[in-house]
């Protein structure tokens, strides 16, 4: 045993030389800066892509001059092809939804703060830790060498239904390799959010410093522990069905092709499969997955407002925590609302609407929590509080546009349409950045150990939040003139009307990625010349409050952390510290 | 406590309260990674019942023979279990030479088993099936699932006894202790209940 | 000063919102189906229910954000605590979720629950990269079986029929439009030949995706003669945005002239 621990130390003493200390580093706080500048890049990359989309649609014959470098196939002359369209459009969708929202506010911030706000020296598995961010590192290399191969990326959409994306290159161009890389690129990627789920859930019930009950954890401890918990069967559902998929593709299986299929006269070897096994596995995970996205950003939001609103939140950590285990529990049953119009049976599509319905019950519950504990509050328009209320508005909007959806009937005029897209971008989407930016304004001082500059700031969420509503309320309003969505160009009688209103989405997309360049130089810009950081500039009562800024390599410089309280006591200017001794001010 | 014997001891399990569940935490990882491995094996499991299910003419091609094979590889699996057990408890006791004795034994059953399994699939490689191809003309799902359902098993047999050995060499060496040996088992007793699915549903079921 | 523009903007975003909907600046196209008024109905319901929500949650939140600024230096929780926001959601919001699912499960079980007319027309509809054809029995009334290796476009054999070997096969009615009587019970069954498709006329309010390998019936009664859009809305591929044919709803008598036009055409 004596062995063992002596061991275990040594692995912990600050590592020296630049490799081990910021390359393959086994610290959770270089692992969690690593996490979230990868989702950075990722998300500019989505964002560009995005953008390339846009102003296609809006300008079809327009030239874009660095995209035709990049691929002379998918954009000869400059100008986007149809395929080329359809293969940004899965990029985006595929860097967003993993890179970004999986990656961002769980494996980035919750690698980060979780061990310090529990109050522990480092994640349980430090060396698994960093498996999952290298893990993680190479499935997007993976994802983006799609765009490098001659074939380009694959253009089935971030769902890749088979059998368009397991019959190969028969069903279009870059369905060859393209599509190979992809799922073995999400095939990675679950194995790393596995890898890191199981550290979270280890590091959350066994690391916890004297006192930290679970009762006195910070919510978004608790959002990532439920999360956690969450991704692990989800993901260990999605390994398999991208491993399948790829076998179909490479092994000459027929998991999800069926027989008799015929392309370009010749009929396929395949027979057998059914593309709906493929849908149900994958809804089964796609539906967990969008609370896998939003969770993080309940934690998040429910941790900042305690601090700039000077008070618990309504009903104490134990609402918002059930809350959030209810949700976390609803998703794993209402997978088939995805698949209303798929031909499966209507009395299936009765089951599954019930509990979508139902699953609002513990959403509304939290978003009143929210809103209720402003209620006679102490506002400080910080920052991390806007973006905080920001997020608290769009997921209002993007939950109500649920109520059209979970319904088999309005859902089978909606399904496919804008509608969707935007209903989609409001809940998860762009909640969960918001959140996220909320958390990295109020976070970034303890990362990194300087302020952001607050101007900035409010510039780039004045900007974000007027540009969201613009850009998505719009696609709802056209959802219901029945656009549809995943077209590159509008040729139909009925969606060519809606031209002029593209034009408008695009250009406010186009503004809205550009108030995102204001937060990445602030982020930069901050990091060297911004004013140096207190250890607790917000006032707030966590753990990660209690140390340094930026921690020093064990969190707390060798200090025992007792917790005697819950983490949210405060009462206007009053706050007490979760290791205070004194007694509360909340009465928790 | 005293600053300065704190910072010399910086490792977690010294500064904090011993766990509120009385399980060390590679133990619970393990716990946890069975969880998650069980979801994986359940969504292959569900989709060849789903192709079962689906398939008009399911070919099953396991004659007697083959059905012994898998009887024998079962009793095999389930010995090695106990042996295992046997290796727990002796590391537990303290009885290092015994322990590393039903390592040992515990890796060899793994070891015929994967050579009985590999057996089997050179067999029906022989007979034609294929990933994609079904000799006896039914569903060439047959193949498709059989291989990798038991394919993935056997990778988990076969990463399980190199982690027995690895465990074993490290125990042998007095850098790992009783708990790594028990952590293992627990690996190695899930193997063995996911077989406890397998045998059942693609031998059995597939019986002539 | 950040909350009182936060608020004005809000509450803003939400009248404008609000105004879009219930204007129908943008909105569904005149329904032509016996169904779909329940499907529109329902929508209106939900419009009713959900935009209350809507209005109600952003104007709380705004008035709140509004309301308490800097100043306090005692803060008070709300009354009650947590309990009646709880129930609140509970019996509120459930309660609304219920009627929505009972109203909304009646207007789905109107469309999809119940059973074809037995006089309704069957069409067999062929989904491909990147067209749909439709087929007619012919004066037999009888389908010609399907051989998906024979399908050949040069030869325009797009469905895969074997006339020389299959007399039901000889008389049926290739076409690329989808003409339809009035007032008549249409039997649609979708089939794809290679990818995910999706049949989408909105003025039918009718969606249902082609799965491959299935033969999925849908069966609607059209009001209204006229021409009509029929998109894809599953991603097929590169085409995708171009997929569609043409609806025409016919009276019977074009409809009868027009069928024998095709038929002679074959």
């Amino acid at each position: 045993m004596g062995a063992t621990l002596a061991r275990a130390a040594v692995h912990h003493a600050p590592p020296q030389g630049f490799i081990r200390k910021y390359v393959f580093s086994v610290d959770h706080k270089v692992i969690g800066i690593q996490y979230t500048t990868l989702s950075l890049v990722a998300a500019f990359v989505g964002m560009a892509l995005s953008w390339a989309m846009r102003i296609h649609l809006a300008w079809p014959d327009a030239r874009i001059p660095l995209l035709s470098l990049l691929s002379p196939n998918g954009m000869p002359g400059g100008v986007m092809t149809p395929e080329y369209y359809l293969s940004l459009m899965t990029m985006h969708g595929t860097i967003m939804a993993f890179f970004v929202l999986t990656a961002a506010p769980m494996a980035g911030y919750g690698n980060f703060m979780l061990p310090i706000q529990v109050g522990a020296a480092d994640m349980a598995f430090p060396r698994l830790n960093m498996a999952s961010f290298w893990v993680t590192f190479v499935g997007f290399v993976l994802a983006c060498a799609t765009f490098i191969i001659p074939d380009g990326p694959p253009l089935s959409g971030w769902t890749a239904y088979p059998p368009l994306s397991a019959v190969g290159p028969a069903a279009g161009p870059g369905q060859g390799w393209g599509q190979n890389l992809w799922g073995l690129s999400i095939a990675l990627f679950c194995v790393a959010s596995l890898l890191g789920a199981l550290n979270f859930i280890v590091t959350t019930l066994e690391l916890r410093t004297k006192g930290m009950t679970l009762s006195r954890l910070p919510i978004s401890t608790w959002a990532w522990f439920i999360n956690a918990g969450v991704s692990l069967l989800a993901f260990a559902v999605l390994l398999p069905t991208c491993l399948l998929l790829v076998l179909d593709r490479l092994g000459g299986t027929s998991f999800f092709i069926p027989g008799g299929l015929v392309f370009n006269d010749q009929l396929q070897p395949h027979a057998g499969g059914s593309p709906l096994l493929f849908q149900h596995l994958f809804w089964f995970f796609g539906h967990p997955e969008v609370y896998i996205i939003i969770l993080p950003a309940f934690g998040i939001v429910s941790h900042i407002l305690p601090t700039f609103i000077r008070k618990p939140l309504v009903g104490g950590w134990k609402v918002i925590t059930f809350a959030m285990a209810a949700v976390g529990t609803l998703s794993f049953v209402v997978w088939g609302h995805h698949m209303f119009v798929s031909g499966m049976s209507p009395y299936m599509a009765m089951v599954f609407s019930v509990p979508t319905l139902f699953i609002t019950i513990p959403s509304v519950i939290a978003v009143l929590i929210w809103v209720f504990s402003l209620y006679r509050s102490n506002l400080r328009f910080d920052t991390p509080l806007l973006f905080s209320l920001g997020f608290l508005s769009l997921f209002i909007t993007g939950g109500i546009g649920g109520f059209f959806l979970a319904q088999p009937s309005t859902d089978s005029y909606l399904h496919a349409t804008t509608f969707v897209v935007g209903h989609f971008h409001f809940t998860m989407g762009l909640s969960a950045i918001f959140a996220t930016f909320a958390g990295f304004y109020y976070w970034y001082p303890k990362m990194f150990g300087r302020m952001l500059s607050e101007k900035l700031g409010k510039v780039h969420f004045w900007l974000s939040f007027v540009g969201v509503y613009c850009v998505f309320m719009t696609m709802h309003l056209t959802g219901f003139a029945g656009a549809v969505r995943r077209y590159s160009a509008f040729v139909d009688d009925f969606m060519v009307p809606l031209i002029p209103t593209n034009r408008f989405i695009s250009v406010a997309a186009l503004l809205l990625g550009a108030a995102q360049f204001i937060f990445l130089f602030n982020a930069i810009w901050s990091r060297f010349k911004g004013p140096k950081a207190a250890d607790n500039p917000w006032g707030a009562t966590t753990l990660e409050w209690d140390t340094t800024s930026p921690p020093p390599f064990d969190n707390f410089g060798g200090r025992q952390m007792t917790v005697c309280h819950g983490p949210m006591e405060y009462d206007g200017e009053a706050a007490v510290m979760q290791t205070s001794p004194e007694s509360s001010v909340a009465g928790t | 406590m005293d600053q300065s014997s704190v910072a010399a001891t910086t490792h977690h399990d010294v500064v904090m309260e011993p766990s509120p569940y009385a399980i060390e935490k590679k133990k619970l990882g393990m716990w946890v990674f069975i969880v998650s491995d069980a979801c994986t094996f359940g969504a292959f499991l569900f989709a060849y019942g789903y192709m079962r299910v689906g398939a008009p003419v399911w070919g099953t091609p396991f004659e007697f023979s083959s059905i012994l094979n898998g009887v024998v590889m079962t009793a095999v699996l389930l010995s090695s279990s106990l042996t295992m057990l046997a290796s727990v408890r002796a590391a537990q006791a303290g009885a290092k030479a015994s322990a590393m004795k039903w390592l040992g034994v515990t890796m060899l059953l793994g070891g015929i088993f994967a050579a009985l399994h590999l057996r089997e699939w050179f067999k029906l490689i022989g007979e034609g099936w294929r990933l994609f191809h079904n000799p006896t003309g039914g569903a060439a799902q047959f193949g498709a699932t059989f291989f990798s359902v038991t394919g993935l098993h056997l990778s988990h047999v076969v990463s399980g006894v190199i982690a027995l050995a690895f465990i074993a060499r490290g125990y042998q060496r007095d850098r790992y202790d009783a708990s790594h040996v028990e952590t293992v088992g627990l690996y190695w007793h899930f193997v063995d209940l996911v077989w406890m699915f397998v045998f059942p549903l693609m031998y059995l079921m597939n019986a002539r | 000063m950040s909350g009182k523009i936060f608020a004005v903007l809000v509450a803003l975003i939400t009248l404008v919102t609000a105004y879009c909907v219930i204007a129908h600046v943008w909105w569904m196209p005149v329904d032509i189906s016996v169904h779909g008024p329940k499907i529109d109905s329902q929508l209106e319901e939900t419009v009713l229910v959900a935009g209350t929500l809507f209005i109600a949650g952003q104007l709380v939140l705004a008035a709140f954000v509004f309301l308490y600024g800097t100043s306090r230096t005692k803060t008070k929780q709300i009354p009650g605590g947590a309990k009646p926001l709880v129930l609140f959601a509970f019996i509120l919001v459930g309660a609304e979720i219920l009627a929505l699912s009972f109203i909304g499960s009646k207007a789905w079980g109107a469309v999809y629950f119940s059973a074809p007319d037995p006089g309704s027309l069957p069409i067999d509809v062929q989904a491909g990269q990147f067209a749909y054809y439709f087929r007619y029995a012919g004066p037999d009334g009888k389908f010609g079986n399907l051989h998906p290796e024979l399908i050949n476009e040069g030869t325009q054999n797009y469905f895969g029929l074997d006339p020389e070997h299959d007399p039901d096969a000889r008389d049926d009615i290739v076409t690329a439009e989808l003409a339809i009587p009035v007032n008549k019970p249409i039997l649609l069954t979708l089939h794809s030949k290679d990818v995910g498709h999706s049949f989408y006329v909105r003025e039918l309010r009718v969606q249902q995706d082609f799965v491959p390998g299935l033969n999925l019936p849908i069966h609607f009664t059209a009001t209204q003669t006229g021409r009509f859009e029929i998109v894809c809305t599953q991603l097929c591929g590169l085409g995708h945005y171009n997929m569609k044919a043409y609806l025409s709803v016919l009276s019977q008598a074009d409809f009868d002239e027009w069928l024998k036009k095709q038929a002679a055409m074959q």
